[in-house]
């Protein structure tokens, strides 16, 4: 594994301590450095690990009084693999500190997530106020604060007239589309204000959160076996995901290590999983785009990964795998050759539609172009998976920060990042097709050196407190963030999502396009909306 | 362009032929706990703790188990005492009253309009209703279509387990539905909330918000289980048979 060289670590201490009085936290893994950062000196300490040491901003989990505030601000090295943590400690009854976002953009949704949730004030932000909470809940009730019962429903009130853009555009002709929140079709839930003035939108106002089913209150009080069922089920398209990234974390705090057997076979869960998930994308894509012989050709792939997956696995979203400590159960020598063998076929297949629709002109038309981002503006608004891949930003975790199965080396390291430099619609779609062949080679080499064991080891008692696990889900970057208490109940659980990430990113991705674009830019983006809403 | 006629054109039909015969294919479902008998209560009881979700009862000697709380974990297959498994899909099952469920047919038997709505469903749920359109179900072919506004729906699919923030929404929609009209849940938290219930931000069910008639367990529901529902709400196919008659598919 990669390690925080020492000598780095002191070098990046001594360079930490030029901003004030920090104090470098000792820490057995030697991938993370955990800094105790006074309020004061966190605005300059952040923004130097952003712009000079180019690390990405992951999550801001938040610990709630009786005794104190704690902030944990998470950073993660785009150059070099290495976690790091500031830690921020405010007094129970002066909940208040510096916002970073106005130097950190991509910081501005965990703080305002923060503010709604928690009651916390970010000085200097300027758009806080409900986000995750709507209108219809009652002001200064703080859900994820102590003392808030998780299961006692709230009285809403009644709003009247309904919710309106705080501004909009004022022009002769202009014009408002309202969209959801119950969407076309059969896709999620989620609402966005199209502006317009004539033919083309100027500004998109997105609203998420009508999903919001509060699994990180929820979590609190409960057995992590309970938390692991929520972690599978929140975003069910990413279950293996979320479950290892939350499994990482607890294993951290066990202080065990799964068999190789189970990482290897975590891995080829995992990247059945990317497969499937790409396959859908693509084929939302081509969807959007009126093209519905290639759709209908990805969703036969889409089709048979999943029942790839309820042959072989024994659920079509394989639900019930990742547990503490490895795998639940084994997967049989014929489930393991039937996926190796159906995935070369899918991936066959999936090259074949790739190279068919590069020389489809009216389908190269309604990508090529539209949606871009910058490398600049994904590197500013920290975006992960596949989207900043398209716009040549190195984001992989499997690579970044290799965890679990991806640590060992079963060639993956080896193996390049498919990245793409004009972040278009296209150069998403070049991303994914690229991916779908990547894991399957992935597969094909863990399956072929599958060493033989258990699957799973006993977990002792609670040896630590708290830790992070992180996972590349399908749609990128995920961190967990767990608290135990000393009889394995979860005190406090918070997820930093790769489509929260990213839907954070869409509006520069949304600005100044033709109408009948927009559809083509949601499928190319491919994000969850369950995943971005918890 | 031609191309792509060509391909479209050289492909095999793949469509499941359900209802008119059983799907067998292998992966369809991931198949539900069935009643198990076990040789005294203490076993029963064992096996009841297992189930995370209470979705186990245990009797003198034997368990059951209520598919509408089972959230495919797969606990109780595991170790030595073990559930009955059993890979069918006919699972949805009629929860409206009698005078409705009686009114249904006439109007309804052939074709169904329906409009989905997502009240905080995970990913997964959806994704299996979109695969109905796709061509291994392709349920147009049976008369169901999805239509965007719920104007022309006469059926209401609901996912999720409803919360605060979409209820709202969801009761809107239903308002804006004519008369006569039907309500489906999909998956086991729009039926029961499953694992995100009880809670501050969800009401846990769809009946506890509109009326409901079908409903539809599983988490998620396959496509095919999702389809008897459909079917079911059209008086083509009947409900969960018992469970010793065994349908198509492999364990
Ligand atoms: S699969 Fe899990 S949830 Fe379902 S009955 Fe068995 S133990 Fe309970």
């Amino acid at each position: 594994m990669t390690k925080f060289p020492s000598s780095e670590l002191r070098n990046f201490a001594e360079q930490c301590q030029s901003f004030g009085p920090v104090e470098m936290l000792p820490q057995s893994d030697s991938l993370v450095a955990v800094v105790n950062c006074p309020s004061e000196v966190l605005k300059s300490l952040a923004e130097f690990l952003v712009h000079s040491l180019q690390y990405n901003f992951g999550s801001l989990v938040v610990e709630a009084p009786p005794n104190q505030w704690k902030l944990i601000y998470l950073f993660y090295g785009r150059e070099n693999p290495s976690l790091v943590q500031l830690w921020v400690y405010l007094k129970s009854d002066h909940p208040r500190v510096d916002s970073i976002s106005d130097k950190i953009h991509s910081a501005d949704w965990h703080e305002r997530q923060a503010e709604d949730l928690f009651g916390l004030v970010f000085t200097g932000h300027p758009r806080l106020g409900d986000f995750v909470l709507h209108e219809e809940w009652p002001e200064g009730v703080n859900p994820m604060c102590t003392g808030f019962s998780a299961t006692h429903p709230v009285k809403e009130q009644v709003v009247d007239p309904a919710w309106r853009p705080a501004r909009i555009l004022e022009t002769p002709g202009a014009f408002l589309m309202p969209i959801g929140p119950v969407y076309a079709d059969y896709y999620e839930s989620a609402q966005f204000f199209l502006e317009t003035v004539g033919e083309d939108v100027v500004r998109m106002i997105p609203r998420f959160f009508f999903k919001y089913r509060g699994v990180e209150k929820l979590a609190e009080g409960q057995p992590w076996q309970r938390v692991l069922l929520m972690a599978e089920r929140f975003s069910g398209t990413s279950a293996i995901a979320h479950s290892t990234a939350l499994c990482a974390a607890l294993e951290q705090i066990y202080q065990i290590q799964p068999p190789p057997r189970a990482l290897g076979l975590r891995l080829i869960l995992a990247e059945i999983e990317r497969i499937r998930h790409h396959f859908a994308v693509l084929s939302d894509i081509c969807h959007a785009s009126g093209m519905s012989v290639p759709s209908a050709q990805m969703d036969i792939l889409e089709e048979q990964a999943l029942r790839l997956s309820g042959q072989c696995a024994g659920h079509r979203y394989l639900y019930g795998w990742v547990t503490l400590g490895g795998l639940n159960r084994d997967m049989t020598l014929t489930a393991l050759d039937t996926i190796a063998r159906e995935t070369q076929l899918l991936a066959k297949a999936s090259a074949t539609i790739h190279s068919a629709l590069q020389f489809t002109s009216s389908f190269l038309d309604r990508f090529e172009g539209v949606g871009a981002i910058s490398a600049a503006g994904a590197r500013e608004l920290a975006l992960v998976g596949p989207i900043a891949r398209a716009s040549g930003v190195r984001t992989d975790l499997r690579l970044m920060l290799p965890y679990g199965p991806y640590a060992q080396d079963t060639g993956f390291l080896a193996m390049t990042e498919p990245l793409e430099q004009e972040g278009d619609g296209y150069a998403r779609i070049r991303v994914l097709f690229a991916e779908i062949q990547q894991s399957v080679k992935l597969i094909d080499a863990t399956v072929a050196a599958l060493p033989t064991g258990p699957v799973r080891v006993e977990a002792g008692g609670v040896r630590g407190q708290s830790a992070f696990g992180w996972a590349e889900a399908p749609n990128g970057a995920a961190f967990h963030y767990v608290r135990l208490d000393a009889q394995g109940c979860v005190q406090r659980y918070q997820i930093a999502t790769p489509s929260f990430a990213n839907w954070h990113g869409f509006h520069i991705a949304a600005e100044n396009f033709a109408f009948q674009d927009f559809p083509i830019m949601m499928a190319s983006f491919g994000l969850s909306i369950a995943e971005s809403d918890r | 362009m031609f191309g792509w006629f060509v391909k479209g054109a050289t492909s095999r039909v793949r469509t499941t032929r359900y209802p008119a015969h059983d799907e067998t294919a292998p992966g369809v479902t991931p198949g539900r706990p069935v009643e198990t008998t076990c040789d005294n209560e203490l076993l029963a009881i064992g096996l009841a703790a297992t189930c995370p979700t209470g979705a186990i009862k245990p009797a003198a000697f034997k368990t059951t188990a209520d598919i509408s709380r089972c959230v495919h974990c797969m606990a109780c297959t595991r170790g030595e005492n073990t559930m009955s498994w059993q890979a069918d899909y006919r699972w949805a099952k009629w929860v409206g009253d009698n005078a409705r469920r009686a009114a249904r047919h006439r109007p309804f038997r052939k074709s169904l309009h329906i409009r989905v709505v997502d009240t905080g469903s995970c990913d997964a749920v959806l994704s299996e209703i979109k695969q109905l359109v796709k061509p291994y179900y392709n349920m147009h072919r049976l008369g169901f279509f999805i239509t965007p506004t719920p104007r022309h729906a006469d059926v209401l699919m609901v996912a999720g387990p409803v919360t605060s923030q979409m209820r709202l929404a969801l009761l809107k929609t239903y308002a804006a539905m004519p008369e006569p009209k039907w309500v489906m849940a999909v998956g086991n938290c729009a039926i029961s909330g499953c694992v995100f219930a009880p809670s501050f931000i969800a009401n846990g069910s769809v009946a506890g918000v509109i009326p409901l008639d079908v409903q539809v367990p599983g988490c998620p529901p396959p496509p095919l289980a999702i389809l008897h529902g459909l079917l079911l709400l059209t008086g083509r196919e009947a409900e969960m048979p018992p469970v010793d008659q065994p349908l198509g598919g492999t364990p």
